[in-house]
């Protein structure tokens, strides 16, 4: 399960999306949340999906582990997860496929455990449901990941208000590594935490795709972070990508005016100060295009002609 | 530990301020009780029990610390007089022997519907839309609209005279010997039927209707996403996760209800001709029975601060955020 950072870029795709579609439907009319996406993720590779609240991110990282509910509906495409449908998948395949094969940390990591269970009784409910493992054991596993992630194993037996929301967070990812997946989803895992405790995380976080080898989908409003931990990147508006590449290359050389526009957001740590540009204030977008190949490896929607952005 | 010895604490005050509250009320009360109760009960009482019905009521020429002292004194020994409208049987005597009946009666009915409804509404959250969620909500709303002795009386009729299927009144055939053999306990469990369903009937409802709402919106919360997400299958994620959560106002509800349980069931035992409290009280307050009353009240009172002491501890075992410091 020992995959080399060198694998990036190569072929080898744990997982492939292709046109995916999700709507919200209500009786009177659908609203299109996730517009014909498509894009691969390598073995080992970390992928970046940014974009503004409600672009889509999150619904793409729910219907990767169909996790979404009604009235949300994959109405077309296909997500392919190492040669299998995943959308094809019957329920108990599901639910194995379910942390083994993905596991997914949330938003809200602070919300995303069960106040009245103990911390251990939690992580054990993954052993014991997809290992077979024995109480026992379960919890002697449990408390080496909270090792990894350096928090006291005493911790087991404490509940989730007992603990930071930055302990919170990292027993979620210890969980979340529990059963050696290919594939973490980071839904914007810092976003409800300070700027020091998300450094310490997403540290950790690279320490462990380092040690483990998987493959990340790492979903964020910033830019910054995102070009730091990213090895190829996406952009998304309204439910469509309107630029890929390798996250250098978009922080080089950003093509589309929306990403342009994204990356202004941030104020940059080095450099003279420049007013900064609000998103949205001369950029919105209608009609988003396929994309196309402007260099190897580097893929941009064109730009409607009527905005007169020029590329 | 300390947090337990906090509430005992709060509850002995509100129980001590219960007995204050019954003793200052007679000694309130426009005219006297005491002469009213000796016109009804024409001489048949003794000269001690007179006294002890003034020392109760206050009708004596002691300073009132004194009395006070005297009537908490009463209270703690079980000495609460002897009661009017079935002299000369103590006070005590009196709700000793309905008691049981009542407890049996409320308590039965209250765990059935609690259990049942919890669990149908645990149900029909989790399967919403489904069969249980669209169906049973507007019947059992329907069922528990009907004015109860209605309900209970066509119960009555239909179960009782027209199929024969069980008996018409009272808690067990008479002439059976009281005792715990099997022929006993089977009889009284036949007589407890026809009560104790009209009571779940109309009372479901509200418990299903309840869980099932908080239910719904314990399972938008992310931790039950998260549950999901971990590939956990779904009866663990209902009742461990979920339900688990969601049963936190229902177990306040249920002591509650535990503690009002002691006050009877009135119109069960009215309709049924079931002995218990409900129906003692009502005697006690046609009759101008003060000893009764106020022996009951303060049962009724020492129930339900009973009742929500073992919530609180319960509640301590359930949420672990309570406790806390």
């Amino acid at each position: 399960m020992t995959v080399s950072q060198t694998s990036f870029g190569s072929h080898d795709s744990v997982l492939e999306v292709r046109d995916l579609v999700v709507q919200y439907v209500s009786d009177t009319r659908a609203i299109t949340a996730v517009d014909r996406v498509s894009f691969d993720i390598g073995v080992g590779e970390i992928f970046g999906l940014a974009g503004e609240s409600g672009c889509g991110k999150s619904t793409i990282a729910n219907s990767i582990m169909r996790l979404l509910r009604h009235p949300a509906l994959i109405a077309g495409g296909s997500i392919t997860f190492g040669g299998r449908d995943v959308l094809a998948m019957d329920t108990d395949e599901l639910r194995r496929f379910r942390w083994q094969d993905v596991a997914m940390v949330f938003q809200s990591a602070m919300n995303s455990l069960n106040p009245v269970m103990t911390i251990g009784d939690q992580m054990v409910d993954i052993f014991t449901t997809h290992a077979g493992y024995s109480r026992k054991e379960s919890l002697r596993r449990s408390a080496q990941l909270l090792e990894l992630v350096r928090i006291d194993p005493a911790r087991l037996r404490s509940y989730p208000h007992q603990l930071s929301g930055g302990m919170r967070q990292r027993a979620v990812i210890a969980m979340a590594v529990a059963l050696k997946p290919s594939l973490l989803i980071l839904d914007e895992p810092t976003t409800a935490l300070d700027v020091v405790v998300q450094q310490e995380i997403m540290a950790q976080i690279k320490d462990l795709q380092r040690e483990l080898g998987f493959s990340v989908l790492f979903i964020t409003h910033d830019m910054s972070l995102m070009v730091e931990l990213s090895h190829r990147m996406a952009v998304m508006n309204s439910g469509r990508i309107v630029e890929t590449a390798a996250a250098k290359t978009i922080h080089a050389s950003p093509r589309h005016p929306y990403t342009q526009a994204l990356m202004n957001a941030f104020p940059p740590l080095t450099g003279p100060r420049r007013p900064l540009r609000g998103l949205g204030d001369d950029v919105t977008f209608g009609d988003i295009p396929d994309l196309e190949e402007v260099t190897p490896g580097h893929f941009v929607a064109p730009a409607a002609p009527s905005l007169g952005a020029s590329l | 530990m300390r947090f337990i010895l906090r509430r005992l604490g709060f509850y002995f005050i509100a129980f001590w301020a219960c007995i204050t509250l019954n003793f200052m009320l007679p000694r309130f009360m426009p005219g006297d009780p005491v002469s009213r109760m000796f016109a009804r009960s024409q001489d048949r009482m003794q000269p001690e029990q007179i006294d002890q019905l003034r020392r109760l009521f206050g009708v004596d020429d002691r300073p009132i610390w004194e009395q006070y002292i005297n009537y908490i004194g009463d209270v703690l020994t079980g000495q609460m007089g002897v009661s009017i409208s079935r002299f000369p049987t103590p006070v005590t005597e009196v709700i000793a022997s309905q008691i049981g009946w009542t407890i049996l009666l409320g308590g039965v009915s209250l765990i059935i519907a609690a259990v049942v409804g919890n669990l149908l509404g645990i149900l029909a959250a989790w399967r919403r839309g489904g069969l249980v969620d669209s169906g049973l909500p507007p019947l059992l709303i329907f069922i528990g609209s009907f004015p109860y002795f209605w309900l209970a009386m066509a119960a009555l009729y239909l179960f009782g005279v027209v199929l024969g299927w069980f008996p018409l009144r009272h808690a067990f055939t008479s002439g059976l010997e009281p005792g715990f053999t099997g022929e006993y306990l089977l009889d009284v469990a036949h007589h407890l039927v026809l009560p104790a369903l009209t009571i779940v009937l109309v009372s479901i409802g509200g418990w299903m209707l309840g869980m099932r709402n908080t239910m719904i919106a314990t399972n938008a919360e992310d931790y039950i996403i998260m549950a999901e997400a971990k590939g956990l299958k779904p009866g663990r994620i209902m009742f461990r996760y979920a339900a688990r959560n969601a049963m936190l106002p229902a177990v306040t509800s249920f002591g509650m209800s535990l503690g009002f349980v002691v006050g009877g069931a009135l119109l069960t035992e009215v309709v049924f001709a079931y002995p218990g409290v409900g129906y003692q009280l009502l005697a006690a307050v046609q009759g101008l029975d003060y000893p009764l009353m106020q022996g009951l009240f303060l049962t009724i009172t020492a129930a339900v601060l009973i009742a929500n002491f073992l919530v609180d501890i319960l509640y301590v075992r359930l949420d672990p955020r309570v406790r806390t410091s």
